[in-house]
């Protein structure tokens, strides 16, 4: 009979991604590069807001995006067609988010030298990526009307960890029964710090806040 | 749903831990998972046959998983209660003040190794 050895380890299975996460924010700190991590459900409008956002950021500072999804590159090509500026796709390999390791290769690849913003746009699910830290500067997320008002009840973990929570797709709010005022009041429930701003990212309304908030937090993290 | 990620990272500490112990084989893996933690225990066992069937140290290494109970921790009353029961509204006293003790936990707690 061969002898078994019991080991104790006792380690968090997220302690070693969550100190990734902080060696690359400082990094990117140390390069005065913001990375803004963004992530939603599926087809919450996370691409078109992007394009919108970025339009109205392109001639202030420079911005380079990754696009995360489990396959294809429909998002990057997008991306680089309707705003012009460099957009890569990384490839999780069936995974449903992105870790810090991952999140570094995908910087690796961008010519980050002279970037200010690098946005990572997180695979879409609700629920994984808030797990995993990506060593984001900002985390933001985007919540369409059609998932309905009590969706910071069903996912408090992602509503907790994001310091921005954009509505998107409020001029369809008359076709839904969606509740503006519960849903601020779940989402600070879970997290009262959260910023809030509605938007409808097919028309531009309520963009400019959201563009605003953004620039303000690169310069912040720039000084 | 993210279960199979957790599987490769636990995969990767333990083969770290085996290195270091100079170990040949990997036979049992005990891990504390917390009942607020989003890991769903059958979910994890299935991606771990799966997974540890392509690591010649974890072929056939047992999984097993030790639950924590989910409690938290009412500030405005000072009580306890149960997470799962009655989430994050306290039971006792109706405040929203309340955090989380223990129950998040996704931890490797021991190895048995040959």
């Amino acid at each position: 009979m061969e002898k078994v050895k019991v080991i104790e380890i006792k380690r968090s299975v997220f302690a070693d991604n969550d100190k990734d996460a902080d060696n690359l924010r400082a990094e990117l700190k140390e390069k005065g590069v913001f990375l803004l991590n963004l992530m939603s459900s599926p087809g919450s409008g996370k691409t078109t807001t992007l394009i919108q956002t970025i339009n109205r950021l392109k001639d202030k500072i420079r911005v380079a995006v990754m696009e995360a999804d489990i396959d294809s590159d429909v998002d990057a090509i997008k991306i680089k067609e309707a705003t012009g500026i460099e957009s890569i796709q990384l490839h999780t390999g069936g995974m449903c988010h992105l870790d810090a390791a991952m999140t570094r290769q995908g910087l690796d690849n961008l010519s980050l030298a002279g970037t200010d913003l690098a946005i990572l746009e997180n695979v879409g699910n609700l629920v994984c990526p808030a797990e995993f830290d990506t060593g984001s500067c900002r985390n933001a997320m985007i919540l369409s009307v059609p998932e309905g008002h009590d969706k910071p009840l069903k996912y408090p973990l992602m509503f907790s960890i994001c310091d921005v929570v954009v509505i998107n797709k409020i001029d369809v709010m008359p076709y839904f029964d969606f509740d503006m005022e519960k849903c601020k009041e779940y989402i600070h429930m879970r997290n009262p710090k959260a910023k809030v701003i509605p938007i409808c990212a097919k028309t531009g309304e309520g963009v400019d806040e959201f563009a605003a908030w953004l620039l303000a937090e690169v310069e912040k993290w720039k000084k | 749903m993210h279960e199979l990620g957790i599987v490769f990272y636990i995969i990767r500490d333990v083969k770290e831990v085996a290195a270091q112990n100079n170990c040949s084989r990997v036979s049992k893996v005990v891990m504390s998972i917390g009942e607020v933690s989003t890991v769903i225990p059958e979910y994890l066992t299935d991606c771990w046959k799966w997974a540890t069937d392509k690591e010649e140290l974890m072929r056939g290494c047992v999984l097993e998983v030790e639950t924590i109970p989910g409690v938290t921790y009412c500030e405005d009353c000072g009580k306890e209660y149960s997470t799962v029961e009655h989430g994050r509204t306290c039971p006792h006293c109706g405040s929203g003040k309340t955090y989380l003790l223990h129950g998040n936990e996704v931890e490797i707690k021991e190895i048995e190794v040959i």
